[in-house]
């Protein structure tokens, strides 16, 4: 059962990752990330992350690409234009990108003391998550807090500059 | 035929799975030419390497795997607004999201 809902949403995640870099508009870049999400979430469900999963999909696949797709419909994105890259560029770039998937694969695969997973090998509970995350991580966690408070900051004054110069410019 | 179905999956297959989807990850950071797209690049190569903390996690039977994954996620989600309001910032500067006319900095 795990092996075949490994296979099906292994499969989803990588064929959704390559329709992200096969599709020229990019709300179906968006669309095929989203399925990448979900079959992550799926993943570390598989793998005994309760919490991650569904983390995973609140913030992952609900906020953040619901402001990826927010802004690709504000800014009207169009298709990508096609350039012509170097042919240099294109010979020696993939075979580069399967090399190095080659590498590290062979060196994954020859890893001693790797196990296998399984449900039955225990779920990491959300209390026990939160028991280590509130105990010893606390300052961390809080500190992530100003971090994000910084990041609406700096969100807010970002997006608003130009407004507010474009504005100068009419007064004047 | 029970055997394969019950048969557990090894940890190495979801390092695999991690290390593809990193590498799409980096193909589309080089070869897009639309700035979302970049950056949808950039969050599904965070979300690789997420995977692969899980996996480890799972490994090693570390709580602290996950909670660095969920950490990760806060940063993701932090960049993941910043970066979009200095898209929007570009947008309205250049009119254009081909990385190709944002070329200002380029020598």
């Amino acid at each position: 059962m795990h092996l075949i809902l490994f296979f099906i949403f292994a499969g989803c995640a990588l064929a959704g990752a390559v329709n992200l870099l096969l599709q020229s508009h990019p709300i179906n870049s968006a669309l095929s990330l989203i399925v990448v999400m979900i079959s992550l979430a799926v993943l570390y469900l598989l793998l005994g992350a309760e919490f991650l999963a569904i983390a995973q999909i609140i913030v992952y696949a609900g906020a953040v690409m619901v402001l990826f797709t927010f802004v690709v419909m504000l800014l009207n994105a169009g298709r990508e234009e096609r350039t012509r890259g170097s042919r240099a560029a294109l010979a020696l770039g993939f075979p580069a990108a399967v090399a190095i998937v080659a590498i590290i694969a062979t060196v994954i695969l020859r890893a001693q003391g790797l196990s296998t997973a399984g449900v039955q090998q225990g779920i990491t509970s959300t209390a026990e998550l939160s028991r280590v995350l509130f105990h010893g991580l606390l300052l961390p966690f809080e500190i992530t807090s100003v971090l994000i408070l910084i990041a609406i900051l700096g969100a807010v004054a970002l997006a608003r500059q130009g407004n507010g110069d474009g504005e100068r410019k009419a007064g004047k | 035929m029970n055997s394969f179905l019950t048969h557990p999956i090894p940890v190495s297959w979801y390092l695999l799975v991690s290390a593809v989807l990193f590498a799409l990850g980096v193909i589309g950071f080089l070869v897009k030419r639309n700035l979302i797209t970049v950056f949808m690049s950039i969050e599904l190569m965070l979300n690789a390497v997420n995977l692969s903390f899980v996996a480890f996690a799972h490994q090693w039977h570390a709580v602290k795997g996950q909670i660095f994954v969920f950490f990760v996620m806060v940063v993701a989600a932090a960049e993941a607004a910043v970066g979009l309001a200095i898209i929007i910032a570009v947008f309205r500067a250049r009119n254009t999201l081909a990385v190709d006319r944002i070329n200002l900095m380029k020598l």
